[in-house]
């Protein structure tokens, strides 16, 4: 068998999407084989992912309906059972369906999600979010939230906040574990990252299309390989990208066994990613 | 074959430090990538007004390093005696010059433009054009210019007779201009494959299947982005896009110093 473009040592994605048929594009199914074929050449174990309603096809991505929410959440829990080895499921809500959102959670708890992926429909520190955010610290699911950067005034498609906002929301639930989605994901990371460095139950997921330089010393600086995370979003190779210039850097090989697989190993519950645990040592 | 980086700068950008942008700098991460040479502007000089004193220091600062960097002046065709700086990059040995319209606000249409590739072209030189320098999502209040367009690039190429390599395009700009040139236009146009993203959406693939590989070219856009995405993009390929070959640099300089085979309309 080929070695792994990134090598050996187990990798985590904790920030993957999927498309289903609801998606309205006639591809859906070579894009999801591609991100599992792609993953196996990276050396990608697990795919933590979710499906974001019907990605706009039927009602807007990040303001997706009740019926796609649900919709999209059952086409990714088929996807994991149809990849138990390697496809774990963040349950996806939108925080205005209120009690609605909650008995969603309940709804993928039960079909084996591990976490909450919360899009962009609502400003992040937003009471709505509180009851959420208090479930999920009650019952060991951390939460992956969209995150804006420096999105100080509203934009089409997503409802306004950013990094100051999502600082304040973790600050109120600390036994909560909050993921920054996509650092590299467009928008000011570089006010995000101070934003976030005092509130220790933030993490940040290294996903997203950006690779500036400076990006990740940055963020080593404010947040430490304690709480980044390997990851890659909607594009793979940039994550490796990522992956190989943090070796570049001349980070230890503990360091990067952090990022790569250890930080996402501590944030979920025992026992999601098989025999990978975040207190033994690697295999 | 050897690899050359054809889109990498030496010096600071104005809206964010970068840890390294200096010439030494520059060759370690060539080496590192397994590339044997780049083709080198002056970051500064895209926002100075007048980019001459930016070429004399580019010149300066690469000179140490002659055999692995090589300079690529800026030019600035709407400039009193911008035509000066032709002759800079022709007796500093450069393969191209590189231009910034948006910046230098030039709009597809104004006459300096074209002239800018008449001039690029008669002197065998081939026009470095930027799409963009960051995401336009993060950029400083102050960066207001947009990206470099695919109506910019169609006029050069429409226009004169010149070569022209585009640095971080997308695949939008790429598609709409390749297939807005007929089949001799395209064949003066390179695109860099750094900001064409890999799987699962695969654009890479899709651009070399529709546009071809003989149309790409390997450019990093260091000091701004990780040079690492270059071999990784090419290690993510599908397998179906079998062996890929990409343009050469000296295959692009060679082409420019060639006579245009449509060279007559432009007469």
């Amino acid at each position: 068998m080929t070695t792994p473009l990134a090598g050996t040592e187990p990798l985590i994605d904790p920030h993957a999407h999927f498309h289903w048929p609801g998606s309205g594009r006639v591809d859906w199914e070579r894009v999801n084989a591609r991100r599992l074929e792609a993953g196996d050449v990276i050396g990608v174990r697990y795919h933590v992912a979710s499906i974001l309603g019907t990605w706009g096809y039927r009602s807007p991505t990040y303001f997706a309906s009740p019926a796609d929410v649900r919709a999209g959440n059952d086409a990714m829990f088929a996807l994991a059972d149809a990849h138990p080895d390697r496809v774990r499921v963040w349950v996806h809500v939108n925080p205005n369906e209120e009690a609605g959102a909650l008995q969603e959670i309940e709804r993928g708890m039960a079909r084996g999600a591990v976490g909450i992926k919360i899009a962009a429909a609502r400003r992040c520190d937003d009471p709505l979010l509180d009851p959420i955010a208090s479930f999920a610290g009650a019952h060991g699911l951390p939460i992956l939230h969209h995150l804006w950067q420096h999105r100080t005034r509203h934009w089409p498609g997503q409802d306004i906040s950013d990094a100051v906002d999502y600082a304040r929301l973790a600050a109120r639930h600390p036994r909560t574990w909050f993921v920054g989605a996509h650092i590299g994901g467009g928008g000011d990371w570089q006010h995000s990252l101070p934003a976030v460095a005092d509130q220790p139950n933030i993490v940040f997921d290294l996903s997203g299309s950006g690779i500036d330089c400076g990006m990740l010393e940055r963020c080593l600086h404010w947040m430490g390989p304690s709480r980044l995370m390997f990851a890659a979003d909607l594009t793979l190779d940039t994550a490796l990208t990522k992956l190989r210039a943090l070796e570049a850097l001349g980070l230890t090989t503990q360091e990067l066994a952090a990022i790569r697989w250890r930080n996402a190993a501590r944030l979920f519950r025992p026992g999601t990613f098989g025999t990978l645990t975040a207190e033994e040592p690697s295999a | 074959m050897t690899r050359i980086d054809v889109h990498a700068w030496i010096g600071g950008y104005p809206w964010r430090h970068l840890p390294a942008h200096d010439p030494a700098s520059l060759c370690t991460v060539l080496a590192r990538e397994e590339l044997s040479g780049a083709w080198v502007a002056h970051l500064p000089s895209v926002w100075w007004r007048d980019p001459a004193p930016g070429n004399r220091e580019l010149v300066a600062a690469l000179a140490p390093h002659g055999g692995v960097l090589r300079p690529v002046p800026c030019v600035r065709p709407d400039w009193p005696r911008w035509q000066d700086e032709l002759a800079v990059a022709r007796a500093s040995g450069a393969p191209a010059v590189c231009a910034y319209p948006v910046q230098h606000g030039l709009g597809p249409d104004h006459p300096a433009w074209t002239e800018l590739g008449h001039a690029a072209g008669a002197a065998g030189l081939v026009v470095r054009l930027t799409m963009r320098f960051e995401d336009l999502r993060q950029r400083h209040a102050l960066d207001s210019a947009g990206d470099l367009s695919a109506a910019h690039v169609r006029a050069l190429v429409r226009g004169s007779g010149a070569h022209v390599i585009v640095g971080a395009a997308s695949r939008t700009l790429i598609e709409e201009t390749h297939f807005g040139l007929t089949t001799s236009e395209q064949r003066r146009v390179w695109y860099d494959m750094s900001w064409l993203w890999g799987p699962p959406e695969d654009e890479l693939a899709q651009v070399i299947a529709g546009v071809g590989a003989d149309r790409l070219v390997t450019g990093s856009g260091w000091p701004l982005r990780l040079p690492e995405q270059l071999r990784v993009a090419r290690a993510l390929l599908p397998p179906a896009a079998g062996v890929v070959e990409f343009a050469s640099a000296d295959g692009i300089e060679r082409s420019a110093r060639e006579p245009t085979r449509d060279a007559n309309r432009f007469r």
